[in-house]
């Protein structure tokens, strides 16, 4: 069975844990932070995130997006393994998985602007 | 009972006499990887489906701050808590889990046996919360009124608060009966019928000054739902079609019929994953204590069912994204 004795280090090298369960806790504590700061910014939605517009949505929502990758990325890599795989059997799992979701996302978010804009206009507001 | 006990050594790529594993990869593990990521695609269809449809009809989408805004045992207005509760206690099953591989390599089988029991655990609790989440969506808040094309208009006080149907209408007594199969057609049959009539809610309306309709329009300078004046909101409940309280497939109080069809399938379809790998949590937790994986001196199925759990963990991230954040 494939087993390190000494875990891979974190975030790109900043953290380098001692052994295995301090790594788990290590990851553990910065899965938490980052959905307390979700949790936190959802329930307060600063008018200033909230209200204004960046790149087609509010910077709030770029922020939500970005802070569910790194999540996303922290359950793959540290709690799946994902860093203990053959670089390309990982790249054969994770760049697949990536490209096919982009690519029906962009297809499937214009599509429903699309809608949007021929279909919205004749919906009736007043009675 | 000999297929059970496997060698050491044992994988199976069969084929493969140099017994040179492709990316030094167990067959198992690769295959639950290949699963894992065809099962990924399977949910952002969903996920990305639920994102079209918002889209299309983004001036219109209920808000899930005002949707989802309950905790047990405790009244009152609180978005966002219960599912970050239910958040968190997914993550820390996914650490027992890993705490449970990590004693497995040190072929501790206390340890793995203690830590995959916490994790079930952790599963029955985040399944119980789900269910919960569903009977609030389900039972509904405040009620609300459909209109002949489906849209939904709701009832709010000066203050802009949305207020219940029961705090402003009172029911008179009424021989209208639920149409069932067994009073009325034998082959067909209606939904249990509202507590209020629209002619109660409209009475109720007009006797309370203060209150104003709501409609489903989102205003993108506040990102608030538009509040008519008192004379459009008489004019607009005066065409409404029925009483709606809480969820179903058909019609929904907070908005979008699709809103509810696409929560109750894209957290059921989670739910029912997350309900599947307790079970096969539950399964390898046996075959711990019996001691299946202390004979063969290798923990590996212990790994491969946490993979499966990690990823139902890794689906909620995006779920509580996509549903309660953006």
């Amino acid at each position: 069975m494939a087993h390190e004795s000494h875990p891979s280090s974190l975030l790109f090298g900043l953290v380098k844990p001692r052994n295995n369960v301090s790594k788990i806790w290590w990851v553990f504590g910065f899965l938490s932070i980052i959905t307390i700061v979700e949790v936190f910014l959802g329930i307060s939605k600063p008018a200033s995130l909230h209200l204004s517009s960046f790149l087609g949505t509010s910077p709030l929502n770029w922020i939500f997006l970005i802070l569910t990758l790194v999540k996303a990325y922290g359950i793959t890599w540290a709690f799946m393994h994902m860093d203990g795989e053959k670089k390309w059997f990982r790249r054969a799992i994770v760049w697949t998985t990536i490209f096919l979701i982009c690519y029906l996302t962009l297809i499937l978010l214009i599509e429903g602007s699309y809608f949007h804009d021929v279909m919205a206009p004749y919906v009736k507001w007043d009675y | 009972m000999e297929a059970t006990v496997a060698t050491k050594d044992h994988h199976s790529w069969a084929d493969d006499k140099t017994q040179k594993k492709p990316f030094e990869a167990s067959y198992g593990k690769m295959m639950m990887w290949f699963f894992i990521m065809s099962d990924a695609l399977t949910f952002s269809g969903f996920i990305i489906a639920y994102g079209a449809i918002r889209f299309k009809f983004i001036e219109t989408w209920p808000i899930a701050d005002e949707v989802f805004t309950h905790i047990p045992f405790v009244h009152g207005s609180y978005p966002m808590y219960y599912v970050a509760f239910m958040t968190f206690v997914l993550i820390f099953s996914s650490v027992t889990m890993v705490l449970a591989v990590d004693a497995g390599h040190q072929l501790k089988k206390n340890k793995v046996a203690w830590y995959m029991f916490a994790t079930i655990i952790g599963g029955a609790i985040f399944v119980g919360s789900q269910a919960w989440e569903w009977k609030t969506f389900i039972q509904g808040s405040y009620g609300a009124v459909q209109m002949h094309d489906g849209k939904i208009i709701q009832f709010v006080d000066g203050t802009g608060h949305q207020v219940t149907l029961e705090s402003f209408t009172t029911s008179h007594e009424t021989v209208r009966e639920q149409h069932i199969s067994k009073n009325g057609l034998w082959f067909t049959s209606e939904v249990s019928l509202p507590v209020f009539t629209m002619a109660e809610v409209v009475e109720g309306f007009k006797k309370n000054p203060n209150l104003s309709v709501r409609t489903e329009k989102i205003d993108f300078e506040t990102k608030s739902k538009e509040i008519l004046s008192r004379e459009q909101s008489l004019n607009l409940l005066a065409e409404g079609k029925a009483v709606i309280k809480g969820a179903n497939l058909e019609a929904n109080e907070y908005g979008k019929t699709l809103f509810a069809d696409f929560f109750f399938f894209i957290t059921g379809f989670h739910g029912f994953h997350v309900f599947s790998g307790i079970i096969f949590n539950i399964i390898i937790f046996f075959n711990v204590i019996v001691g299946t994986y202390e004979k063969r001196k290798n923990y590996e199925m212990v790994e491969k069912v946490g993979l499966y759990w990690h990823f139902v963990d890794l689906v909620w991230v995006f779920v509580f994204t996509f549903f309660y954040l953006v």
